[in-house]
């Protein structure tokens, strides 16, 4: 490969982080309180409202129900009044944020679900508000389990930047393509499939390990 | 100290309301250990939960330290419940906190500083015997440990009420056994009301002053406890007593051919108990001497109510029919409960 090639690669790498890093902290920002909304509003939980749970949930199955292509280029139009242009790799993160917002937000919720209702009622019992209850019972009591799903999440996240860097979006999938599988350079195609193997596997190493550190059922 | 007036609770579904309580009346005084007994889906719980509203009665009022709980708005109610502390069967601790921060827990919603918080920790910690388990987990701990958690938890606010939703269920009876021992000292030192619910008499019979027996959500017999275990009146209560006394002459009875009636030659059977120290021994002796009758003990056995000892006897009397029928009537005429089970030929 030649020194241009390296360049290019690196230079790559780092887009996809960015997307990945960028898209996963505004997601999580995202779903991490549409989680929380669509837990506590459920009938029998702190704060049932089956309006509010109802229409959340239908607005968070509809977009991910929508394939990721498609949902790239309907919200073209939002993309641009939020970042100005519809390509390139800051253009990329909104698409990706919106479609893995409504996933971490049923990941959020499948995680607060787990957590025995009895904690919940003994908090009660002691007069905790239920903002009380959702930062100091809830989320930490779930976060161990969180951390999964977040690292669930990115792994996608970084499936889905290398589609978006199809739509010009940059990136190691835009890099694939362009050189790897347009240009016949399977040298080029062989190590971007590599490094992408790489980031998912320590991605999802590192969420292992953070989960098992904060897991305090088995000690 | 607590009070519910005319209390309900009807849960309604499409398959058909349940009545969990049927209007329920009951005091509890401040100072006292108060049991409240029944099978599982007596309603018991329901009773328990509305004390602190953790269940909203559909009628009736409830009443704790003077203050109508049934009237107060969602911040008022959680302000009050500040003051009944409550522990639970699974003890329901947060598995992501460490003991003293489990402890701390409730003193942190009620936003106190952090040396306040250590200042009510340590004690606690002592009192539940768990200063050296500060740092632990949870999940570290034995059954044992996690409700001396639970109630050093529940204590944190300096509550005036501990409500105990079958604190000691999951635990085997030697745990059991220290817990109660626990909720006891608590209960003189502190002057802590508690009211504690249970299926198990064993229970009651260590721990309570007062106790109602509950089935299908109405209180069906209720008194001072040593009352209500000596001298059952409904069959339910009879029932659970029986499980609480080793009445293994039962079987013995059995193979009896007893009759209500003397007849030539035949034993008067009967049973004495006796309560406090009020021993059983020089009154036997004493009706020995006094009419000419044999007693022969078939039976015989000591419990503790609480910290007072109750014992039961079984004799057999034989003799002549009048030495029989006086040796009775001289029984009765004692500071006993003597009941007669009946004549064997």
């Amino acid at each position: 490969m030649s020194p241009d090639m390296i360049d290019l690669l690196i230079k790559s790498f780092f887009e996809t982080c960015y997307m990945v890093i960028v898209s996963t902290v505004m997601a999580t920002v995202i779903g991490i309180p549409l989680g929380v909304i669509l837990t506590v509003t459920r009938k029998d939980h702190i704060l049932p409202n089956s309006a509010v749970n109802s229409i959340l949930g239908a607005i968070v199955n509809a977009t991910r129900s929508t394939p990721f292509i498609i949902l790239m280029v309907a919200i073209i139009p939002l993309t641009r009044i939020i970042v100005g242009s519809s390509i390139g790799t800051t253009a990329a993160i909104v698409p990706l944020t919106i479609s893995a917002a409504p996933f971490i937000a049923r990941i959020i919720e499948s995680s607060l679900l787990e957590i025995n209702p009895g904690v919940i009622e003994a908090a009660q019992a002691m007069g905790a508000s239920p903002m009380q209850i959702i930062t100091k019972v809830l989320l930490p009591e779930a976060l161990h389990s969180i951390v999964l799903g977040v690292t669930l999440a990115i792994i996608s996240l970084i499936g889905y930047s290398a589609m978006a860097g199809a739509l010009g979006g940059g990136g190691l999938g835009d890099l694939a393509i362009r050189y790897g599988y347009q240009r016949f350079q399977l040298d080029v195609m062989i190590t971007t499939v590599i490094i992408l193997i790489i980031m998912v596997q320590a991605m999802q190493s590192l969420g292992n390990w953070m989960s098992k550190k904060l897991n305090k059922n088995k000690l | 100290m607590i009070e519910l007036l005319n209390i309900e609770k009807t849960y309604y579904s499409k398959a058909g309301d349940i009545h969990a309580l049927k209007t329920t009346n009951l005091h509890i005084k401040e100072g006292e250990i108060f049991g409240i007994i029944g099978l599982s889906g007596a309603g018991k719980s329901t009773l328990v939960r509305c004390i602190n509203m953790l269940e909203k009665p559909t009628a009736g009022r409830v009443i704790v330290d003077g203050a109508d709980l049934t009237a107060m708005n969602d911040t008022q109610l959680r302000k009050a419940r500040q003051s009944i502390g409550m522990i639970f069967q699974h003890f329901n601790l947060l598995a992501s906190r460490t003991v003293y921060d489990n402890i701390a827990f409730p003193l942190e919603i009620q936003g106190l500083s952090k040396d306040e918080i250590d200042k009510r920790v340590r004690p606690l910690l002592e009192l539940v015997q768990l200063e050296t388990r500060a740092d632990y987990y949870p999940s570290q701990l034995s059954g044992g440990q996690k409700q001396r958690v639970g109630i050093a938890r529940a204590l944190a606010s300096n509550p005036k009420v501990l409500l105990c939703d079958e604190a000691t269920s999951a635990l085997d009876p030697q745990t059991t056994k220290s817990i109660l021992d626990l909720l006891k000292d608590i209960n003189r030192k502190m002057n802590l009301t508690i009211v504690m619910i249970t299926h198990q008499m064993e229970v009651v019979k260590a721990v309570c002053d007062r106790v109602a027996v509950i089935e299908n959500g109405i209180i069906i017999e209720e008194g001072p406890m040593i009352d209500v275990f000596t001298n059952p009146q409904h069959p339910t209560t009879k029932e659970f007593t029986k499980s609480a006394t080793n009445d293994n002459f039962a079987a013995m009875l059995k193979n009896m051919h007893l009759s209500e009636q003397y007849s030539n030659g035949s034993k008067l059977i009967t049973r004495i108990s006796f309560l406090g120290n009020s021993a059983g021994e020089p009154i036997v002796s004493g009706m020995v001497k006094k009419f000419d009758v044999d007693v022969s003990i078939l039976y015989g056995n000591i419990d503790h109510l609480k910290d007072v000892p109750f014992g039961t006897l079984v004799i057999e009397i034989s003799g002549s029919k009048e030495g029989i029928e006086n040796a009775l009537a001289y029984l009765h005429g004692q500071d006993l409960k003597t009941e007669v089970i009946g004549y064997e030929s």
